[in-house]
């Protein structure tokens, strides 16, 4: 049934269907509105679930960590500070293989404070072993939570999943949403059923210490599953297409308009929509431009990112984050995607555009398109004031 | 099932661990049917190095700080499942990972009402990390972190007062115990988990490493201590004193003298007489003195 709503209530509606038998946040802007719409229903007892209220980021980490450890699903969503005040725990849920869902509302890191969108918060812990997606609208956003809990809890997998959504953008944006139905989500996703638990029935320890005759496994692990996931998503995006009716194809890319074209932008999250009405407008005046959308960004899926790419011959990478110091985060996997490769885009140029929530207009993807010629570009700042960058302090 | 060992030997703990013993004691006085979320510290690192456990019961370990939030999504699991009544949940952490870095998960713990045991086992110091000062190093103490010197005379705070600290949440339940005394721990704990909703314990255990004693002489350090009014041993049930074991105090010297960490101290009267004025004020405070007729 279609509904008119917000992004976070979206989401909420969407993890209701899920029943997360404990949920722990502790509010941030732009996260707030998902996890204040769950607080409502479990209120008014729609949702069964214990909704706990915590002191920290760090600590609504460690209790879903905790009560998933004990054979419950969970929820936690959260943005920006709070993704990195969770930083730890983070990294340790991943290392422990609990299979928990957070919902990352990205926003711009501090300092400067700033609250509005960009992906620095999640590009910040890519490396943590957590999967990552990125919804480009509120359809998406709702749909890869029900892929999300499918994803972690599967028994060759249990990894957790971030699924990654430009805050206010998408979080506080209304949209006309196809909401499935409880029925189809059970069928979808069965209860959870974790392989272990905390159970005085079954005494066993979680969290031990290894030296270095062991540790170096369990990050191959790790390393390993992440690998086979890129065959499972494909697969259970199949199977959200036969329940649900909206196909995502593989769930790790989407090519749009690339199959004959000569300039590609490779972007995530909420541009991609930007993106798409440029390429649109560019194709009715005749000229060949496309778009590669990466949805899942951990794993990355360069095989997948090859195929699509291996035969344009210019590409731009325009991304919402940087890492500072270095290239782009986005561009550095593009790059590394195609180093010696006999087939190769000629140029793989790296734009980084919309921090701290500066507007990415037609007009900022027009130029990207107008700058991706013959001379790749190592890294460019788009729409800059040049009046904020003049040398006030020079000699 | 029946008569499984909750606490199992072969761990690697130093001889003479207070840690080792007291936590025992705790899980043994707890029983089968608990949860342990555990902090990062001595007592993780010496029972469960993989692929060996010395844990008869599920435990988990995630990190330094985190055992009182981790605990609280057990517990919040159990409830989801219907199980909490017929399962205990017990957190338990150091000293640094209670008064320091666990303070602000403990105090949410204890503030959102959670049916856990936490249990703080107090070495003085991070004696894991080799002995440096924690905000449970008591004044005057020789760490790595706080040593004597010229200008110093070691650890110049006292104690955090963590007694005071969790009393002030409203929790139905807080005590204190000693190594020394193991059938004080025993009751303390079987009662603490009769009682629904948070409860503290906070129990002084020698670490023979760290304080400098003879690693036989464990549970003698331990009674010193409670005995020259140094660790009262004290218990609260809805904020209410309702015990305390009484003492013909003796003097601190008696404490001081058998362990490396004050040998300083000893030598400067001076700083001698600040630590007896602590064991006079908690003597006071607490009314330990046996009243004799």
């Amino acid at each position: 049934m279609k509904q008119f709503l917000e992004g976070s209530r979206v989401v909420a509606e969407i993890v209701k269907l899920c029943k997360p038998g404990v949920i722990s946040a502790y509010p941030i802007t732009p996260q707030t509105h998902i996890v204040e719409e769950l607080a409502k229903m479990v209120a008014d007892g729609e949702l069964v679930s214990q909704f706990i209220n915590v002191e920290s980021e760090h600590s609504a980490a460690s209790v879903v960590l905790g009560a998933v450890a004990t054979g419950v699903r969970v929820f936690t969503a959260t943005s920006s500070q709070g993704l990195l005040l969770m930083g730890e725990v983070i990294f340790n849920i991943s290392g422990m293989r609990m299979p928990v869902v957070l919902t990352c509302a990205n926003r711009a890191i501090s300092a400067p404070i700033n609250i509005w969108n960009d992906q620095q918060d999640s590009m910040a812990l890519r490396d943590s072993g957590w999967i990552q997606i990125y919804a480009e609208n509120n359809q998406e956003a709702a749909d890869f939570h029900l892929i999300a809990y499918r994803i972690a809890e599967d028994k060759s997998v249990m990894l957790p999943v971030m699924v990654c959504m430009d805050g206010f953008i998408l979080t506080h944006g209304m949209e006309a949403i196809d909401m499935p139905e409880q029925g189809q989500v059970d069928k979808f996703l069965p209860p959870y059923n974790p392989l272990y638990k905390l159970d005085p029935a079954e005494p066993i320890s979680m969290g031990l210490l290894a030296d270095p005759g062991y540790y170096m496994e369990t990050r191959y692990a790790i390393q390993e599953t992440l690998e086979q996931t890129l065959k499972l998503i494909p697969k259970v995006a199949g199977e959200f297409s036969s329940v649900f009716g909206r196909d995502y194809k593989d769930c790790l890319v989407e090519e749009y308009k690339t199959k004959d074209a000569e300039k590609v932008i490779v972007a995530m999250g909420s541009v991609c929509g930007t993106v798409k009405e440029v390429v649109d407008g560019l194709r009715e005046k005749g000229k060949k431009v496309g778009l590669l959308k990466i949805i899942t960004f951990r794993p990355f899926p360069y095989t997948r990112v090859f195929e699509a790419l291996k035969n344009i011959p210019k590409v731009a990478v325009l991304e919402k984050a940087v890492s500072l110091g270095a290239y782009a985060p986005l561009a550095v996997e593009l790059r590394a995607c195609f180093f010696n490769k006999k087939k190769s885009p000629k140029v793989i140029s790296s734009f980084v555009a919309g921090l701290g929530g500066r507007d990415i207009t037609e007009q900022s993807i027009k130029e990207i398109f107008k700058k991706l010629n013959t001379k790749e570009i190592a890294l460019e700042f788009i729409d800059l004031k040049p009046e904020l960058i003049k040398d006030e302090y020079g000699e | 099932m029946e008569n499984r060992p909750l606490f199992k030997s072969g761990h690697t703990a130093c001889a003479g661990c207070g840690q080792a013993i007291a936590a025992r004691l705790v899980i043994e006085a707890a029983g089968e049917n608990t949860i342990i979320a555990n902090n990062t510290g001595c007592l993780e690192v010496f029972t469960t190095g993989f692929p060996e456990s010395a844990w008869g019961v599920p435990w988990i370990h995630s990190l330094f700080e985190n055992a009182a939030a981790v605990a609280s999504g057990v517990e919040a699991a159990l409830k989801y499942l219907g199980k909490k009544d017929t399962v205990n949940v017990i957190a338990q952490a150091g000293d640094g990972g209670t008064a320091d870095i666990g303070l602000q998960a403990l105090s949410g713990m204890l503030e959102r009402g959670h049916d856990v045991l936490y249990v703080c086992y107090d070495n003085e110091a991070y004696e894991n990390t080799g002995i440096q000062r924690s905000g449970l190093t008591p004044y005057g103490a020789n760490t790595t972190t706080s040593p004597p010197g010229t200008v110093s005379i070691g650890n110049i705070h006292p104690k955090k007062p963590m007694i005071d600290i969790v009393l002030a949440h409203g929790i139905p339940y807080v005590a204190t115990s000693s190594a020394g005394f193991p059938r004080d721990i025993q009751r303390k704990v079987k009662k603490a988990i009769s009682i629904k909703g948070p409860k503290y314990i906070q129990i002084h255990v020698p670490c023979p490493l760290g304080w400098r004693h003879e690693s036989g002489k464990t549970l003698d350090v331990a009674k010193l201590a409670v005995e020259t009014g140094l660790y009262p041993l004290v218990e609260y049930e809805n904020g209410v004193l309702v015990s305390k074991r009484q003492i013909v105090p003796k003097p601190v010297e008696e404490y001081l003298k058998v362990q490396g960490r004050f040998k300083h101290i000893l030598k400067n009267p001076e700083e001698l007489k600040k630590v007896q004025e602590i064991a006079n004020n908690n003597i006071e405070k607490y009314g330990l003195k046996v009243q004799t007729q």
